[in-house]
């Protein structure tokens, strides 16, 4: 479609649905739902939530959909400049984390339960580990949707691959080596884990139809675009689970500071 | 919990969302000079044409072949769209019996400054069977296209070059024919449909009248070449360029074949 924010300068009629068509209407009114539905959640968390910080993630959540949405309008308009539609990339994640997020504390669980905490005094702490995956899975987000857009050679999105299958592993192996005995820790260090392995298997699917095999398509393949748009999606799961581990172990394994707390590593009260 | 930690990992976040910002902002595409023509407006103080002496033009033809089996062309799954009905093999590789079809000829070097008028007519770009029609097209800079919709569906005319402006535009069936033009010479311009995404073509953008492109025979012929010492370049959309120097007297006919070996994998 040439145009944004209409659709073939209408903005909810349905057009002929033709190749491409389908696909990126459909994707434009589920932004729109989007938005509409993240409002509402902005609105309800003003009025039902005391927690301040929540308040405030409910209203980063709805600017990050606005500016998804700008992103997305500027794609268009800018004829699917590289930066640009890898930066939606990028911030549709990012919005998706932050929903994930919201939804963990709204929880019962973290909302009710006390938490069980244990002092984490190895270095790298786990705390840092997590934040190390966060970012190595943003740049890897970010070389992935280079490649994707035609900014970009393959190889460095290949190459982060490792760095990524490295940091992941040794931060959900420290997790579960060292504290299995956290339920909240457990669960998305072996999701993490998991969906590691799938996404490398998935990554290798889609460089096969995509590099490899589909370099002469005159045409998007259907092996080609499941392999692709499974390998983004498992890829964003992966990325919500980061972040669940990071909130979760920023909770249940705080970082030791021994001038701080000389005595206290195995004090679950000073939590 | 720790605040400090908190803060950090607060701070690396906001961070990495600035880093990308400034990634996309640095490699925001380049914008086309205001001062310089764009593809609408070609210079409007175009000087006058080099004369050329009619009585001594000279004229280069040639067969253009491709040295190996010829590639089996892929096939094209139109049925997304009822509207489109037609061949539905890819014209990467058009080879009849060695003739290699689609090759863009043109002078490269050797008309020094000499300058030529704009032919007024339009080059015709025309869409049918989900096709474009032709599939490599040679014009001037300024000359207009032509592009028409033949089809009983909507295309969408999606130019990218590199060095004209970019433009993307919308055709329903039965709509008027769009006419644009591109200021800048550049050759094997891609051209795609954003609707039917099998739908490629170039556009060939030179300053001279002196291009052809091979039929399905293989043949060229540029006419009305002025004498003197020329390189000609045959260009093809995976096969790359090849070049070839050329001396042409008055009222001389050269024939200068090429031949293209098959793209390294």
């Amino acid at each position: 479609m040439p145009d944004w924010p209409t659709s073939f300068g209408y903005l909810i009629k349905v057009p002929h649905f033709v190749g491409g068509v389908r696909f990126e209407w459909t994707h434009r009114m589920l932004a729109g739902s989007l938005i509409t539905l993240t409002l509402a959640i902005a609105f309800w968390t003003l009025l039902v939530e005391r927690r301040r910080w929540l308040r405030w993630l409910a209203i980063g959540a709805f600017c990050t959909v606005i500016a998804q949405a700008v992103l997305g309008g500027l794609t268009v308009l800018l004829f699917q400049p590289p930066a640009v539609s890898t930066a939606h990339a990028a911030v549709a994640q990012t919005f998706f984390c932050i929903a994930v997020a919201i939804a963990l504390f709204t929880g019962r669980r973290w909302v009710e339960e006390q938490p069980r905490v244990e002092f984490d005094q190895r270095r790298p702490s786990l705390f840092t580990l997590t934040l190390l995956s966060i970012f190595v899975l943003y740049v890897q987000l970010i070389l992935g949707g280079m490649f994707r857009h035609h900014g970009m050679s393959w190889w460095p999105h290949v190459l982060n691959a490792v760095v990524v299958s490295f940091v992941l592993a040794w931060t959900a192996v420290r997790a579960l080596t060292a504290y299995s005995q956290i339920e909240a820790v457990r669960r998305p260090a072996i999701l993490m884990l998991s969906l590691l392995i799938a996404q490398l298997c998935l990554g290798f699917t889609a460089f096969l139809t995509r590099v490899a095999w589909g370099r002469t398509a005159v045409q998007p393949e259907l092996p080609m675009v499941i392999a692709t748009v499974t390998h983004v999606a498992v890829g964003a799961l992966l990325l919500a689970t980061a972040v669940i581990l990071a909130i979760q172990v920023w909770r249940h394994v705080p970082v030791a500071f021994e001038e701080r707390l000389p005595q206290a590593q195995h004090d679950p009260s000073v939590a | 919990m720790n605040k400090k930690t908190g803060w950090a990992g607060i701070t690396f976040v906001v961070v990495a969302l600035c880093a990308l910002l400034v990634l996309a902002a640095c490699s925001k595409k380049e914008e086309t000079p205001a001062s310089s023509p764009t593809a609408e407006q070609p210079a409007a103080s175009a000087p006058a044409a080099t004369p050329i002496d009619p009585a001594t033009v000279a004229s280069i033809n040639g067969t253009v072949k491709f040295d190996g089996p010829a590639p089996k062309a892929p096939k094209i799954d139109m049925s997304q769209d009822p509207g489109c009905k037609g061949m539905n093999e890819a014209e990467t590789y058009v080879v009849t019996g060695g003739d290699l079809a689609n090759v863009f000829v043109y002078v490269k070097d050797g008309l020094g400054n000499r300058t030529f008028d704009v032919p007024k007519d339009p080059v015709v770009l025309d869409q049918q069977g989900c096709r474009y029609h032709p599939h490599v097209l040679g014009v001037m800079a300024g000359q207009t296209v032509q592009i028409k919709n033949d089809d009983p569906t909507t295309h969408n005319i999606h130019p990218t070059p590199k060095d004209n402006r970019e433009w993307n535009e919308s055709q329903p069936p039965s709509s008027p024919a769009i006419e644009k033009n591109f200021a800048r010479e550049e050759i094997m311009l891609p051209v795609k449909c954003n609707q039917h995404p099998w739908m490629k073509m170039y556009i060939n953008v030179v300053k001279s009248p002196f291009f052809a492109v091979t039929g399905k025979d293989g043949k060229y012929e540029i006419k009305g070449l002025p004498p003197g010492d020329y390189t000609i370049a045959f260009v093809h959309e995976k096969l790359g360029e090849q070049d070839q120097k050329v001396t042409v007297a008055a009222k001389d006919t050269k024939t200068v074949d090429q031949s293209f070996k098959p793209a390294a994998e």
